[in-house]
């Protein structure tokens, strides 16, 4: 197990320097490591949502803008969400009975006619990383689909992607479905996708375009806290 | 294996291609442009596979290869892009890629034997849309095998040369390769740089060289197709050059940006954006020149044109594109001494 690591013995640390060391591991994607670090905590005594907070949503915040700046691409921001759903996976039954707050839900699938779900994992994957609870339906949602996840979930954000020009006009279907339905008001509406813009994302109505997974993430935190403010001045 | 990799050796460079010949004679060539854009011209319903109209609307197909042959397309694409198995079961038409990738280059093969002139049919391999490993699931074997099944299809329709475009994984690349070798079928190869000027997997333009002549069957010209708009393109294109490859290279850029008017999509780029794209991408090295995402027939009459009345010049710099064609994307293509800013440094192993 310990292989070539023998040089850092991750229990050995203090718990800053554990967490430091959980950003680099997460950087590098290494899941072994990342899920020890996790256990680790907890035996000392961490509560889950402070794990889930300070160690790993702090480690994919640096993935997230080096991936926002060109720094990291897509295999390597891959390889470090597969590390943080190692973490993740220890963490969410003990968040679930230690009722830690939510940061809020995301419905996200890609478009009926599109198989693309390679943006969409990421920003499915980042958004778990930044502490969202995410519903994924996969690829090839007809509006039905979207509806019915809507529905049965009650989530605050619904996201869409498309990568195909052949594919992102569905996006409107799906939007004006929902404004017939009323209900659209009731969502924030997110999209993404190689092919659309700013532009796309408004002429369509949604509330706004995402360019990446880290832009996503910064979106989706900024509409919840808006939404949430709303709510608790009205 | 080791039989698997001596069939890899194919003997020689393909002498008796079309394009191969045509590529000898002329300076440069011009390539068709858009697929999708045309299609929904023509009543292509968002998320419908174009494919399947090979089948169901066989006179569509013709005329959107009429259009790229009528405006003087030396070289264009059959309505195969999505024909592989992984796409088409999306559709419940898995089984099917074989079928309707040979139907494709037919009517492709007769559309282009009737234009009076010697024009190139292409067979476009569009990705998986996979992840392969070790990042993904998609296993080598299994991605050689889809673009095996769908080039063998391609062939059979009459096809001069298999084109495999919008790739981002160099995985991916070497899967098509190794697919072309096994059906003995000479190609071209672009990718798609959308990411900070490389594709998103992370691949420059330099390393797109490097990578297309580590190939034991290297494509007969290789490029650039899609990403985010002419400059950028164009910047990849002398990102190439750069290399000093002596191999032609493909300049397919979009016809500007997606924009959404009246429920329809629509690109920004006018026949005159794309007429300076043609005659600038030449000069930036490439030989064959086309357009992908917007890209009407009257954008490549325009670009015909420019290229016929034109002559070569020298390479354009980054400063001449965006005057010329539009500001970039990103500041960096990410290739040269400054690629990138470093990745973040590991703080030194602390000792046990």
């Amino acid at each position: 197990m310990a292989d070539e690591e023998d040089d850092i013995i991750l229990s050995e640390l203090n718990d800053e320097e554990l967490v430091e060391q959980m950003f680099d591991d997460l950087y590098d994607g290494l899941k072994d490591e990342i899920e020890e670090g996790v256990q680790i905590l907890l035996e000392r005594g961490w509560q889950p949502y402070d794990i889930l907070t300070k160690a790993l949503v702090g480690g994919m915040t640096i993935v997230g803008n080096d991936f926002r700046d060109g720094i990291l691409f897509v295999p390597e921001v891959l390889l470090a969400a597969n590390a943080m759903k190692g973490g993740m996976a220890i963490l969410k039954p003990l968040l679930a009975e230690t009722g830690a707050p939510r940061v809020g839900k995301m419905v996200i699938g890609t478009v009926k006619g599109d198989i693309h779900d390679i943006g969409k994992n990421l920003v499915s994957m980042m958004m778990e990383g930044a502490g969202f609870e995410v519903v994924d339906l996969g690829i090839n949602n007809p509006v039905e689909s979207y509806l019915e996840a809507l529905e049965a979930e009650e989530p605050d954000i619904l996201g869409m992607s498309a990568l195909l020009t052949t594919t992102m006009p569905y996006m409107k279907v799906v939007i004006d479905t929902m404004v017939e339905k009323g209900i659209r008001d009731d969502y924030i509406v997110l999209v993404g996708g190689a092919p659309l813009n700013e532009e796309f994302g408004k002429a369509i109505g949604a509330d706004a375009y995402c360019r990446d997974a880290a832009v996503a993430v910064e979106t989706a935190k900024t509409f919840v806290g808006r939404k949430h403010n709303q709510l608790a001045a009205g | 294996m080791c039989q698997a990799g001596a069939t890899l050796l194919i003997s020689g460079p393909v002498m008796t291609n079309p394009l191969h010949d045509l590529l000898s004679q002329r300076d440069w060539l011009l390539a068709d442009g858009a697929t999708g854009t045309n299609l929904f011209n023509m009543g292509l319903e968002s998320g419908d596979p174009p494919e399947f109209w090979n089948e169901t609307k066989p006179d569509n197909i013709r005329a959107l290869y009429r259009g790229a042959v009528e405006a003087g397309s030396d070289l264009f694409l059959t309505n195969t892009f999505g024909a592989n198995a992984s796409r088409l079961k999306l559709h419940n038409a898995g089984h099917r890629a074989r079928e309707l990738s040979r139907i494709g280059a037919e009517i492709a093969r007769e559309i282009a034997d009737a234009a009076g002139r010697t024009v190139i049919v292409a067979g476009s391999v569009g990705p998986t849309g996979e992840i392969m490993e070790p990042v993904g699931a998609l296993s080598h074997a299994d991605a050689v095998e889809m673009f095996h099944e769908q080039v063998e299809g391609l062939k059979e329709g009459g096809a001069d040369v298999a084109w495999v475009e919008t790739i981002s994984a160099p995985e991916e690349f070497r899967a098509a390769a190794e697919a072309f070798a096994r059906a003995d079928m000479p190609w071209c190869g672009t990718m798609s740089f959308d990411t900070a000027g490389r594709t998103m997997m992370g691949v420059t333009s330099s390393a797109m060289v490097e990578l297309v002549e580590s190939l034991p069957n290297p494509p007969l010209t290789f490029g650039a197709n899609c990403g985010t708009g002419a400059s950028d393109l164009l910047r990849t294109v002398l990102g190439f050059a750069a290399t000093g490859t002596e191999r032609a290279i493909i300049a397919k850029g979009n016809a500007g940006i997606p924009k959404y008017v009246d429920g329809h999509i629509h690109y920004d780029g006018t026949p005159e954006l794309m007429a300076r794209y043609a005659v600038l991408a030449r000069n930036a090295g490439a030989k064959i020149i086309g357009g992908c995402c917007g890209t009407m027939p009257v954008h490549l009459r325009a670009m015909r044109e420019a290229l016929e009345t034109t002559p070569k010049g020298d390479a354009p710099t980054l400063e001449q594109i965006v005057a010329e064609i539009g500001p970039f994307s990103s500041d960096s293509d990410g290739t040269g001494d400054q690629s990138g800013a470093p990745k973040r440094e590991r703080r030194g192993r602390r000792r046990a």
